[in-house]
Order: C-alpha cells, then structure tokens, then sequence
C-alpha cells in the first residue's frame, strides 16, 4: 500500500549554473532580455550572457541601489531585466528600491539571487542571509520562486521570462543531486508532489527538497509512508496543493533553508489555520544568524539536515 | 511657446499647488512652488510628448521622472494643465481612492507618471535605465529627471552619476532643484554639497547652470543641454531656484517645505497669484 519513488539521480550541479544556462537559452529566444550584474558575474554563472549578448549585458559594479533603479527604469521600453547577484545583497540590501521603485511599480524586473542561505559556507553569516524569502513575499505584487536542482532552476529562469511582473528566483552555490527531468513543464504557482504518502506531508522548497525525497525513503524503511510536495513557489502559493494532501495525511513539515520566522513554513501555516488545522514541525533555522564552515556542517549544526527532517516527521505524526 | 504665456500657466500650476495643498492640510507647497516654473517650462515648451495618449513605454517620447516625489503637487498641476487627466481631479489630491497620492505612484494608473517615486535618491538610476532602453531601442528621444538638492545626499545619487559618466549615458538631461533648503533647514547646515557643480564636473558630467525662474535663461540652456546629446557624457543642470517661490511669505525660509497653508494664509497666497486658466 505504500510507494516509494526511486529517484534517478541525473548528476549533481549547481542551481546556479542552472540559472546560467536559462538565462543565455532564454536570452537567445527573447531580444528584449536583458542582464544586470553587480561585479559577481563568474559567481552568477552569467558569463556566457555576457559574451553571447555584450550589447544586452549590463556591469553595474558595486553599486547593488542603482542597479536595481536602473533595471526598473529599462522595462520602460520593454526590456525585461534580470538582476544577478548575491540573495544578501539582492534583497536586504535594495530593500527600498526593489520595494519602491520595482514592487510598487509593478515593473517587469526578474531579481535573481544566488549564494543564499547557510550553503553559502566558508564565508560565514555576513553572507549567508536567511530572511530574503519572508522580506520578498511580504511585498506586493512580488512573485517568489526557490527551486529545487540544476534543471529546475533553469527551467523556472526560462518561465519567469514569459510571466509579466516582478519576480524574486532564489538560488544557491553548493553541488546538489539533480532529479528534475531536463524536459518538465516549469509553471509559476504550481507545486510539484514528488512522491505519494499517506502518514505525514513533507513541503520543503531549494535544497530542502532533496533531503526531504533522502528522508521520505528512510522514513519509509520504518514504514511511514511520507508525501514530498516541492513547493518551489512560494508565492503565489499553491494551497491547493497543501490542503489536498494534508487532507490525507493529517499532519505537516516544512522545511527551507530560511529563517523559521517569515520563509515557506509561516506560508503554509496560514493556509492550514484557515482552513484546515493540522499539527506542523518546522525544518529551518531557528532565529540565529550562521556562521563559516562547510555547507554540510552547517546544515548538520543549524538543523536543517535530512535527519532533522525526519525527526520532524515523526514529531508530527505523533502530534496527530 | 512665448515666455509670457508661459509665465502664465506657472501662475495658475501657484494656484493650484496651494489650493492643493491647503484643501487636505498637508502636502509640500515650498519645493513645488520652486519647480513651477521649469515644469512649466519642459511640459509646455521643451518636451516631445502625447499627453493625450499616454502609454508606459513611452516610445518616441521624451521621458520624465520626478525623483524628489514629495513636490507632486507641481507635476499634478502641470500634467493636468498639460492634458494628461482632467484638471477637476486637481481636488482629489491626498484624498482617499485618489489617483494622485501623496507621492507619485503608477498602481493607480494616474497618466503621465511612469515609477513611484518618494523614498528619495531612486530617480536618477531609473532615469538612467530607461535612457539606456531608449539606446537599445534606437528611440532618440530624451530621458529628464528632477532631484532635489537635498535629496543629493542619498548615495545611490552617485551610485547612478558614476554608472552614467563611465557608460557614456548621453541621452538624458538630469536637473537639480538647487534652493538650498531642506526639512531640517539650510542644505548647507543640514550637510553641505560642498562645490556641487565642481562634484558633478569630477564624475564626469557636463553641467550648466540656469535661474529657474527666468524662461529665457531656462530656454537658452535647455539649447545648450539639446546641444550636447549623443557627446558621450550625460548632462546635469544645476538650476538655482527659490523655494516657495511666488507667495512672499514662503520665501527666503525652509518653513514652507512640507506645511500647507491655512484658510487665511491660502487667501493672501491667492492674492499674490493670478488665476490665469481659471482654477479647477
């Protein structure tokens, strides 16, 4: 009565040479494309952009405020701007002029962000920023999107291209396993149930994603049978998704590479209040900056690992 | 357009900045007063552009950004007198479910504003992006942007002049409402441009220098500004204005900056202000 999907692991990669490649496959589709960088352009995978369309890359310098401004400014006329640079820098940063100048003037500006949270690593919490999800999604007008892979990130690159209006995409630095086939059909808002269960639902977002399909299988090796919903946008959130399945399974985890204050898990939390109160364990880091070490340690350290995904799961489950 | 009949659309956009103003008790009259002229100026006199059918893009148009957004009553004033919405809207002013905000805003879709504007220092990057869109587009239309002088203290100002200089920006005209006063009081005790024309000469600007309150030095200089498109610098006009101009008790003082007049105050300004196009 129990499934569990095998994975077919397709490599490993960064998500953010995922958003490197959509960026040049969509910039040959759409002339109007058109890309910013904050002298992080090796960092952000944008060189091949760069070189490709010289005439439609733009080295703003270290100068993050105007090159938001001006992004803002160059949809009038039709160009559609994507912004690379660190989530921190991205967003904490420009958090007045993205909101003033971009969400508030509902202009067709694409923020790509890469480098966020605790994967991040050796460089340490100055770098490692944990709340640009819940400062993003706060903002009207503002859709949110954190994939999960190399494949899914290029593919969400390539959608936000075709959606008219202010977009956050949130990537990262690390290696991850890819299991987004290369071919799926990327849409904005809707969720991704990776695999089926019945005994607790696990919405995870970024490389979450991964260690929740890790702790689904462990999970059932002792016979919980754990439902994985990739809710790789965070807003506008796919509520249908979440209360079909927790319809089911009755209790929740959520788990996100964020701060536990403002990310994925509070979004969910107010669809489930709502409409269908349900116990939830929340996988992120709890109220705390990082600090430098590897990826894997800090993951291990801050609680956001496979296994403290699977103690939330049966946390849950015993909540029922 | 003549000079004097220019002169007497600024005296009717006087009128209904303070008329604006004083009916909802709030507003910045000073600043506002102060840029009537040159607005009046560029809308009537030096732009290309189709108010009556406005559209976001704005291609083969001459494009305006308003950075310091707190004087809106003078841009309000002026693109209503200039045929972009009827100027009875005038009155709705701050009022609720407004199409004119306190600060420019596009999410109401009031015509002729193309970007909020308000939290200050934002305009000059937006103005420079948007010149940059023209050049991909081969739309030879100019960029303008307005900042206050106070507002120059915002670093991301120098964050857009350092981009426009090192990237040849050309195609826009930026100027500075240089009146010297701001909320807090003098510009020069609140915190000191210095030298501001020999600031934006070193990153690389060509600057000129004009009274905002004479249309024939403001014609002139405009010319030059014209002149000077495509030479591989962006321009900046440092316009000398007075704050609060045209109603006597507002001048020569920072008081009037974001105070509205009141029942009596508003019938002296009045008195001062000669209804020209007759008042909305």
């Amino acid at each position: 009565m129990m499934e569990t999907m095998e994975f077919e692991v397709l490599g490993k990669k960064d998500t953010r040479s995922g958003f490197g490649e959509g960026l040049l496959e969509i910039g040959k589709q759409n002339k109007d494309v058109v890309a910013l960088c904050a002298d992080l352009t090796g960092s952000l995978k944008m060189n091949a952009f760069q070189n490709e369309f010289p005439e439609r890359f733009f080295q703003a310098g270290i100068a993050e405020a105007n090159m938001m401004g001006m992004a803002a400014g160059m949809t009038i006329g039709g160009k559609i701007p994507f912004t690379g640079t660190f989530a921190n820098f991205s967003t904490g940063r420009v958090y007045d002029q993205i909101r003033q100048s971009i969400a508030y003037s509902n202009k067709n500006v694409k923020i790509c962000a890469s480098h966020a949270g605790l994967t991040l690593g050796e460089d340490g919490a100055t770098h490692q920023i944990l709340e640009d999800i819940g400062m993003m999604k706060m903002l009207p007008n503002m859709t949110v999107i954190v994939p999960a892979d190399f494949n899914q990130t290029k593919q969400a690159t390539m959608a936000i291209a075709a959606y008219e209006g202010p977009v956050y995409l949130r990537f990262g630095r690390p290696s991850v396993p890819i299991f987004v086939k290369p071919d799926a059909n990327f849409q904005i808002g809707k969720a991704d149930v990776l695999m089926e269960g019945s005994d607790v639902t696990i919405i995870a977002c970024g490389h979450l994603v991964w260690k929740s399909i890790e702790a689904a299988q462990e999970l059932a090796k002792k016979g919980i049978s754990a439902e994985v919903i990739n809710m790789h946008t965070i807003k506008p959130l796919d509520e249908q998704a979440v209360l079909q399945s927790v319809a089911k399974t009755k209790c929740v985890v959520t788990a996100e590479e964020h701060m536990i204050n403002g990310g994925l898990g509070d979004s969910i939390a107010q669809v489930l209040t709502r409409n269908h109160p349900a116990p939830q364990e929340y996988v992120g880091v709890n109220d705390s900056f990082g600090e430098s070490g590897t990826p894997a340690e800090l993951m291990t350290k801050y609680g956001i690992d496979t296994p403290d995904v699977i103690a939330a799961a049966e946390r849950a489950i015993q909540r029922k | 357009m003549e000079n004097q009949e220019l002169a007497r659309i600024a005296s009717q956009v006087r009128r209904d900045i303070v008329r604006m103003v004083s009916a909802v008790s709030s507003g910045h009259p000073g600043g506002s007063l102060g840029c009537a002229d040159f607005l009046t100026m560029l809308y009537f006199d030096q732009m290309k552009h189709n108010p009556e059918s406005f559209n976001m893009d704005g291609a083969g148009e001459d494009l305006f950004f308003l950075s310091n957004g707190h004087i809106s009553p003078v841009w309000y004033s002026v693109l209503s007198r200039a045929g972009y919405f009827p100027t009875e809207e005038l009155g709705t002013f701050r009022k609720i479910s407004s199409r004119l905000q306190g600060h420019p805003s596009t999410d109401k879709k009031v015509p002729g504003v193309r970007m909020a504007s308000g939290s200050l220092g934002q305009g000059l990057s937006v103005g420079v992006g948007a010149a940059l869109t023209k050049k991909m587009n081969q739309d030879d239309t100019l960029v303008y942007t307005l900042h206050g002088d106070g507002e120059l203290q915002e670093g991301q100002i120098w964050e857009a002049a350092m981009y426009a200089a090192a990237n040849k920006v050309d195609n826009l005209i930026a100027t500075i409402d240089y009146n010297g006063r701001q909320i807090d009081g003098d510009v020069d005790d609140v915190l000191s441009l210095g030298d501001l024309s020999k600031k934006w000469q070193a990153f690389g600007w060509e600057v000129l220098e004009m009274d905002g309150h004479d249309f024939e030095d403001m014609r002139t200089t405009f010319a030059k500004a014209k002149s000077l498109i495509g030479n591989e610098k962006p321009i900046v006009i440092v316009m000398r204005t007075e704050m609060g101009q045209g109603v006597d008790y507002m001048m020569g003082t920072h008081k009037w900056h974001g105070v509205a007049p009141n029942d009596e105050q508003l019938a002296d300004a009045l008195n001062q202000l000669e209804e020209t196009l007759g008042d909305y």
